[in-house]
């Protein structure tokens, strides 16, 4: 302590105390401030979001804008990028419908021209503009090991928030001005829990924070489930019940009624 | 027209025919440029002349109802012998073979039947063609006089005209006939009077502090939590404390949809600037046409679509209605946030929700241009 009190008047005192309070000060923020929801060191190295930089320059630029800002013009609608998050790039892209091969009412699903390494660059890169949902981890999707009544609880959960745009037996459905919600029939795990997860296009988003991750996973081993049940009878055409019975009743029943009658007012053959 | 036609004469409609002007013949160029072929010559059937073609006939017709004996057995095979979990594949169509071995062979069974019944009469029945003549629809007089007569007859029969008591008595009896299935309508629900009104159908649980709860999981709901783009299928929380039909019915009315916009995208009227928390708006879930519940939302149209007769609602614009059958907008919830950040109600809706009904007050909703 001698050592510090006859030397507390020494000219760089003063400025080591500062240097020395500004490291406390700093270093108990480090401790107490909350961690940001995604950091921006989320798993991706800065090659990477180099390397998406790039390609998002060469595929999305032309509508997203240089810097994923989005842009509005009479022509490109390109939504802005920041803060849509590793999950929305993972979605879009792999699924084909990102990039857009010409602006529509909505991307259709086409095949994917990017390779997995390539739509994990554009993800680092898209999730280095601003933080959002990162790609869910296998044990956050994988349906497996539900109880029967977790399989109860997603079909009520599918039934009281999907099924008004995807049909009771996620068959899809349409939308005003030619949109439709895709048919949700055989899609893997993962594609289902991003979509919920991001909101894609005029999808509404359901966050992990409202609708849980573990509630998400329910819904998806419902779909799962359904899909695998026999279909006896053949076409289900969606579960949509006495309409799509009463469509083969019509076209085909009747159809063949109608044969039939021709076939007993038709006259035979003739003597002459 | 035949000679037969015209011995009908005594229906008024043929007589009311015959006031318009003189008959019109096949023979009017001006009204039939066109003459009546008239019916084909009858030639008679091959199976009429040729002897071996109606034996022919007669053994397809044999085939036919023999075939039926085959498949009946057929369908008693398949009934015992093909076990349930056996299943044909066709592509697509995946159908148990038990349930199509008995369909087919039960259908085809019947479906001989009649192919033997039909193609009997075809060929084989006698072929003789007839005019069945059509007749007008009305009694001739002298029918519709003995009628008239015979009522009188047995009106003075019956004593009812000297002794009026029993025909009194007897209308009496039937009027009070019906009064058990009047009573009967009192089921149908309580008298919708005013003050019934304001607290059934006009009322909700919704109520100043309740807070917003996911519907099924009945977890809070966060402002926070919510992002740009997100839509919540909500409930009032203190829906869980019902149960029953109870809890059905204020289900069916409290429903709501959360729905976050931009709030620099939507238009808030200012009457409503304190009904929201930073773009998140509520609104009940029953569309105001019939009552469907709907929740088909496009997060950046901010439309909400009404699947049974699309209804759609403007959500970013206090709900009015901008296309479909539906006369009134959304009703709005008015919400804050409580102490924790939690979404809760800042009171009951401000107009009924759900259909409309006769005595309903209109006045109340919200329409485009309002503030």
């Amino acid at each position: 302590m001698r050592f510090l009190s006859s030397r507390r008047r020494h000219p760089a005192a003063k400025v080591a105390l500062l240097l020395f309070a500004l490291f406390v000060l700093g270093g108990l923020y480090n401790v107490v401030a909350p961690a940001e929801r995604v950091s921006a060191d989320n798993g991706y190295s800065q090659q990477q979001v180099d390397e998406g930089r790039k390609l998002f320059a060469v595929g999305c630029a032309s509508c997203h804008g240089l810097n994923g800002e989005g842009q509005t013009t009479e022509t490109i609608q390109g939504p802005s990028l920041i803060g849509v998050g590793a999950a929305a790039v993972d979605f879009q892209v792999s699924t084909g419908r990102m990039p857009m091969s010409r602006p529509g009412e909505q991307a259709p699903v086409k095949p994917n021209r990017y390779s997995d390494e390539e739509i994990a660059a554009l993800a680092a890169y898209v999730a280095s503009l601003g933080p959002g949902p990162a790609i869910p981890t296998e044990t956050e999707y994988n349906p497996e090991n539900l109880s029967e009544e977790d399989l109860a609880r997603g079909g009520e959960l599918f039934r009281t928030n999907c099924s008004a745009c995807h049909n009771f037996q996620g068959a899809g459905g349409a939308l005003p001005d030619g949109r439709y919600a895709p048919s949700l029939i055989g899609l893997d795990s993962k594609r289902l829990y991003l979509a919920m997860l991001t909101g894609p296009q005029q999808m509404p988003v359901f966050s992990d924070e409202v609708l849980t991750p573990e509630d998400k996973r329910v819904i998806i081993g419902y779909l799962n489930e359904l899909h695998e049940r026999p279909q006896d009878g053949g076409l289900a055409l969606g579960g949509i019940g006495p309409v799509s019975e009463g469509l083969w009743a019509w076209i085909v029943g009747m159809g063949l009624l109608v044969l039939f009658a021709v076939w007993i007012t038709a006259k035979g053959a003739k003597a002459k | 027209m035949s000679e037969e036609d015209r011995d009908t004469g005594a229906s008024p409609l043929l007589a009311s025919h015959d006031h318009h002007g003189p008959e019109l013949t096949d023979h009017d160029p001006a009204h039939y440029p066109v003459p009546d072929p008239g019916h084909p010559e009858h030639l008679p059937r091959l199976t009429d002349v040729d002897p071996k073609a109606a034996d022919r006939a007669t053994r397809q017709v044999a085939f036919f109802f023999g075939m039926v004996p085959l498949f009946a057995i057929g369908f008693a095979v398949v009934y015992f012998a093909v076990p349930g979990d056996w299943f044909f594949d066709f592509g697509p169509l995946r159908a148990n073979a038990r349930n199509l071995g008995l369909g087919v062979t039960f259908g085809l069974s019947l479906l001989f039947i009649g192919i033997g019944a039909v193609q009997w009469a075809r060929t084989l029945m006698s072929d003789e063609e007839m005019v069945d003549l059509r007749h007008g629809a009305t009694s001739k007089p002298e029918d519709q006089q003995w009628m008239l007569t015979e009522l009188d007859k047995t009106v003075e029969e019956s004593k009812l005209t000297r002794r009026k008591i029993i025909g009194r008595t007897l209308l009496a009896a039937l009027g009070f006939v019906f009064v058990p299935m009047l009573v009967g309508l009192a089921d149908l629900g309580p008298w919708p009077t005013k003050k019934k009104r304001a607290e059934t159908i006009e009322k909700t649980l919704w109520a100043e502090g309740v807070r917003l709860v996911n519907d099924v999981t009945f977890a809070p709901i966060k402002a926070d939590d919510i992002e740009i783009g997100q839509l919540v299928n909500g409930e009032p929380e203190n829906l869980q404390d019902l149960h029953g039909a109870e809890f059905q019915i204020e289900k069916a009315k409290a429903a709501i949809v959360v729905v976050r916009m931009d709030p620099n995208t939507i238009q808030i009227p200012a009457s409503r600037e304190d009904w929201q928390v930073g773009g998140i708006l509520c609104y009940s879930k029953i569309c105001t046409h019939v009552g469907c519940p709907i929740s088909l939302w496009e997060q950046q149209t901010h439309h909400l679509l009404c699947p049974c007769h699309q209804s759609t609602f403007d959500l970013g614009n206090s709900g009015v209605v901008i296309f479909g059958p539906a006369a009134r907008s959304l009703p709005q919830l008015p919400i804050t946030t409580d102490a924790e950040g939690y979404l809760v109600a800042r009171s009951d809706f401000t107009v009924p929700v759900g259909p409309s009904y006769f005595e309903r007050d209109s006045r109340q909703d919200f329409e485009e241009g309002d503030n």
